[in-house]
């Protein structure tokens, strides 16, 4: 049996939840989903690539909590040690199979982007390196958003469910209090036919003043790498990626930008990618329609003057 | 307050990867190595702390024979109060559960009251550290941590979803949170500072121990990415290359 951890946000299951599904599916074992929710009645609904569902539908998880959800999971999933375990490699799927590996004495494998036939294959490196490994017996697998099809995994119906009991009592030691919203910035990059994106490549903040040119050349808006809203640089609100935004924009411009993985996450499915970039094996490539190992301090400036 | 930050290097990504003959793992001979963006940061959030309220900061790390000696003088150099190898096997790669284990070995006897990791490193294969050090620790966690504030036995700490959405937690202490990003971007320290450091700072030596944990599977090859498609590469001069991408961009009539 292959087990996946589904996950959802504001009653929306989320698309790696999906994907999972789908990759589980094909896996050919059978599926039994694990939904912790809080009236998760319209999710079940659509979890028909599975063919069981293992409900907690519990007030308790009307809020992500890393420990409820760690030892929920864990007293639902305690016999499976011999089974398969799909948990996102998402900000709670970092809380969840850890904790479910660590609580059933099974190994994680993580970054998953592959699985055949008892070989795992991840993602290292930044996306620079890729790893096969040989599992045999129970294992969770930590599976990359974007690594399966969604649409395998998206079938209507009525699976059986079973209901399972929320592990929450007074003495848990983590508490929900809240959750915030980004502030709205002063463009919506999700918004825009053409972004111009810039990396830790830029050196330095002086630097922006480059690609800034550059997008009002082009009418365009200047979006970035999560380290340069972690250097101060541009505010979150630019920022590309798992845990920023995503965007689709019609021209995609990767300037000094190495595509880790958790950036390819927001901006795979824009329509055309160039990319600037002096290392030649930098994965941002594989992914790109056109490709430059020109010096962006160079060219950049060269596309400027040139529209 | 007692902070522990676990701190590694990693491989520097702008170097170019080569495999080992068996093309398992890296060949680590030539490459360079540098501490995890991430645990810059851990150290960054505990420095903080400790200039807002007050606490010894220790930092720790596993003696995997990677210069590790040069990153611990610099946490010191930092602030750090105090710096501690821990001894062992620990060459080459460490698997996360192995790592979690030595380490919490020696960090449980710190009666640590907040222990900081970064939320993931560039090699991790077996899963990010923070939450398997947890359970060794016997402790909550939380990871990918953005703010932490620190109130008497409790901590107020934000972790960040997708979208730029944040999760705000109470959480009793001791904890073992993973840092995604520190408030402020990580401080600078000078290699003169750094220099005086390695004067006046003794690293500790503990030995560490991780017998009878590992990944639990074996790693049987290591390759560069098949790049699919790939791109098509602009060739010639800077400005040649320049011209070809504005009309490129001309000609999806934007
Ligand atoms: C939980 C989690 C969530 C994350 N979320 C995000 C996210 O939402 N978005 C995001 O972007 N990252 C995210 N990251 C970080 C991600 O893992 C990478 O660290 C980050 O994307 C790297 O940014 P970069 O490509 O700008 O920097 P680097 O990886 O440092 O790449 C810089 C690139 O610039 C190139 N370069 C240098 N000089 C030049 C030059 N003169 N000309 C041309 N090219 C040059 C280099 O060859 C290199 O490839 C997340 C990480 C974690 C753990
Ligand atoms: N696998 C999961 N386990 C526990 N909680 C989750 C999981 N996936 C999502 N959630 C959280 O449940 C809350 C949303 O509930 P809902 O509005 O019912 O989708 C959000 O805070 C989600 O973050």
């Amino acid at each position: 049996m292959t087990y996946v951890i589904i996950e959802h946000n504001n009653g929306k299951i989320e698309d790696i939840s999906f994907e999972m599904l789908g990759k589980a599916r094909a896996m050919g074992n059978g599926v039994t989903a694990v939904l912790l929710g809080s009236g998760t009645g319209d999710m079940v609904a659509q979890l028909g690539a599975a063919d069981k569902v293992i409900v907690c539908d519990d007030p308790a998880f009307a809020n992500f909590n890393p420990e409820a959800a760690c030892k929920t999971a864990s007293s639902i999933l305690s016999g499976n040690t011999g089974d398969i375990i799909l948990v996102g490699n998402t900000s709670m799927g970092m809380e969840i199979g850890p904790g479910l590996s660590a609580s059933l004495g099974i190994p994680l494998v993580a970054y998953v982007t592959d699985i055949a036939d008892g070989t795992v294959t991840s993602s290292l490196y930044g996306g620079k390196m890729s790893v096969q490994s040989a599992v045999s017996g129970g294992y969770i697998a930590s599976v990359m958003a974007g690594a399966f099809p969604g649409d395998d995994g998206r079938v209507d119906g009525s699976p059986a469910t079973e209901a399972a009991t929320a592990c929450v009592t007074s003495d848990l030691k983590v508490r929900f209090k809240q959750l915030i919203a980004p502030e709205g910035g002063d463009v919506d990059i999700t918004q825009q036919d053409v972004l111009v994106s810039v990396g830790r490549g830029i050196q330095n903040e002086d630097n922006l003043e480059i690609v800034e040119e550059l997008a009002q050349k082009l009418n365009a808006a200047v979006s970035c790498s999560r380290p340069i809203v972690d250097n101060k640089w541009l505010p979150k609100s630019r920022q590309v990626g798992k845990s920023g935004l995503k965007v689709k924009p019609k021209v995609y411009l990767a300037i000094g930008i190495s595509g880790a993985p958790e950036h390819i996450e927001g901006m795979r499915d824009a329509d055309t990618i160039i990319a600037i970039n002096t290392d030649e094996n930098a994965p941002i490539f594989d992914y790109a329609d056109y490709g430059t190992t020109e010096d962006l301090f160079d060219v950049v400036p060269a596309i400027t003057e040139k529209l | 307050m007692n902070i522990v930050v676990a701190i590694k290097q990693v491989p520097d990504l702008v170097e170019e990867l080569e495999l080992n003959d068996s093309g398992t793992d890296l060949d680590r001979e030539w490459l360079k190595f540098k501490v995890n963006e991430f645990d810059e940061h851990a150290l960054e959030a505990a420095l903080l702390l400790k200039d807002a309220q007050g606490a010894q900061v220790t930092v720790v790390a596993l003696d995997n024979g990677l210069d590790i000696d040069k990153a611990l003088y610099a946490a010191a150099a930092k602030g750090a109060d105090r710096v501690v190898k821990v001894t062992g096997e620990f060459e080459g790669y460490v698997s996360s559960h192995a790592a979690a284990k030595a380490l919490a070995g020696v960090i449980s006897g710190m009666s640590p009251d907040l222990v900081l990791t970064g939320v993931q490193a560039v090699d991790d294969l077996d899963g990010q550290l923070a939450v398997l050090l947890a359970h060794e620790l016997g402790m909550p966690h939380i990871t990918v941590v953005t703010d932490i504030e620190v109130n008497g036995s409790t901590a107020t700490v934000q972790k960040e979803y997708g979208g730029g959405m944040v999760g705000e937690f109470e959480v009793q202490l001791p904890v073992t949170l993973g840092i995604q990003a520190a408030a402020e971007t990580p401080r600078y320290v000078p290699v003169a500072k750094v220099r005086r450091a390695m004067k006046s700072t003794d690293i500790e030596e503990i030995s560490g121990d991780a017998a009878g944990a590992g990944a639990g599977f074996e790693v049987t090859k290591m390759f560069k990415p098949e790049t699919g498609q790939g791109a098509e590469m602009l060739s010639g001069s800077a400005d040649d290359v320049a011209a070809r991408i504005v009309e490129i961009i001309k000609s999806k009539g934007v």
